[in-house]
């Protein structure tokens, strides 16, 4: 009847978020962002850092990734991450350090072109928040 | 017998043993509801990690090529063990049940004649482990300084292990840790972390997946997330299974340490009614004899 299915946002620590009206949730998907509807075909994607958008009824949320895996299946949805924060509340001051820390990871030398491709890629999600 | 004054002395001394007792049980109990919580919520990850492991281990089509992280190195040289223990002791047999689990399986690999290295989570096990198996002993990891256990740490054992697999160093990885029950039963458990352990049941699904990028990158990715994982789930359950078994060690400390007062209690109490009695046998017979 609907056109909602169920996210599950899990952490390390704790079960993040889970929300059961979602109607589409992007994701920062390795090969490019992916839009995710109900009864997409089963999928296992790694996430690059990048801005998760959940489009439920009762709004919209935006979380920052920086790595993690979304697998959907029976119209469920799980994103296991070990770094994610909602950008709602959390204040500019935070996403300056995490620039400058990026920023200075990615100047090191003895990093390989995969390692410093995602740190500039997270540098530009960054940057592009507010 | 002891005079009343020793008595006094030692009354006093078990009293305040008594109170330091009950006070790690009120502490160790606080934080057992803490880490008993976070054992609870750091479980959907590890679960939600084996079973994506498991989906795609079965969906694999080529399985000579999969990664060695998951099949093991076909060997069964050496073997590496991880034991976790805590750093701090007066935790009843929590260290000991871990290590006499540990020292069963050395024997049986060292009967075998198959080396074995091990590595020690927590000062304590590195305490007991290194009088008969310090030569053993390649690394040592404490977490004294960090308050709260957090994915980092689990994941710099992670990397720890992750690269020694890769420099060819062993090909079994064992974990040895206490899960936590409930507050007063702790299971030792060895775990296999590589090569992985897939007993568990299998998940009939015979749907199949679409990958991005292909499986085997997202295995090779995977794999060294899910050890970081299960050692994290290791530790997690561990320190609930520290603070619960400190909880009842201390809760026993504490019921001994009121049952010795009691009966110092009585001596002296026996004691000092013989004193008076002897001082009025005393004055009683020296009036008689008048």
């Amino acid at each position: 009847m609907s056109e909602e299915f169920k996210v599950e946002i899990v952490n390390p620590e704790k079960s993040f978020l889970s929300k059961e009206d979602v109607v589409e949730v992007i994701v920062p998907a390795f090969e490019g962002e992916m839009g995710i509807l109900k009864d997409h075909i089963s999928i296992i994607s790694f996430l690059k850092p990048g801005i998760i958008t959940i489009l439920s009824k009762s709004g919209e949320d935006k979380f920052f990734v920086e790595d993690g895996i979304a697998e959907f299946r029976n119209n469920n949805l799980s994103i296991l991450t070990s770094s994610i924060f909602n950008l709602k509340n959390t204040d500019k001051n935070r996403i300056l350090d995490l620039i400058k820390i990026a920023e200075e990871e990615s100047n090191k030398t003895e990093i390989n072109d995969q390692v410093k491709y995602l740190i500039d890629q997270k540098i530009e999600v960054l940057r592009s928040i507010d | 017998m002891a005079s009343l004054d020793d008595l006094k002395k030692r009354i006093a001394s078990v009293k305040s043993t008594q109170k330091i007792t009950k006070a790690m049980k009120m502490v160790a109990a606080a934080k057992l509801r803490k880490a008993q919580e976070s054992a609870e919520k750091g479980r959907p990850y590890s679960e939600k990690m084996n079973n994506l492991i498991l989906n795609l281990s079965n969906g694999i089509s080529d399985k000579q090529n999969a990664p060695k992280l998951l099949l093991g190195t076909g060997n069964d040289k050496v073997h590496l063990c991880v034991i976790m223990t805590s750093d701090r002791g007066l935790c009843g047999g929590f260290n000991s049940n871990i290590i006499k689990k540990a020292k069963s399986y050395f024997s049986k690999i060292l009967d075998d004649n198959k080396e074995l290295k091990i590595i020690t989570v927590g000062s304590k096990g590195n305490d007991q482990l290194k009088r008969t198996y310090g030569d053993k002993i390649i690394g040592n990891i404490s977490f004294k300084d960090s308050k709260n256990i957090n994915y980092f740490d689990a994941d710099k054992v992670g990397k720890m292990v992750i690269k020694k697999f890769e420099d060819d160093e062993f090909d079994v990885c064992v974990i040895f840790y206490n899960q936590f029950k409930n507050v007063i039963t702790q299971i030792p458990q060895a775990q296999y972390i590589i090569p992985l352990n897939n007993d568990s049941e299998e998940i009939s699904s015979e749907e199949s997946y679409e990958f991005e990028p292909d499986e085997d990158e997202i295995l090779n990715n995977l794999l060294p997330k899910n050890i970081s994982t299960q050692i994290f789930k290791a530790m997690l359950e561990n320190s609930a299974s520290e603070q619960g078994s400190r909880m009842s060690a201390m809760d026993n400390a504490t019921r001994n340490a009121g049952e010795m007062v009691d009966k110092l209690t009585i001596e002296y109490n026996r004691s000092r009614q013989a004193a008076i009695t002897k001082e009025l046998i005393e004055i009683i017979s020296g009036a008689e004899s008048l």
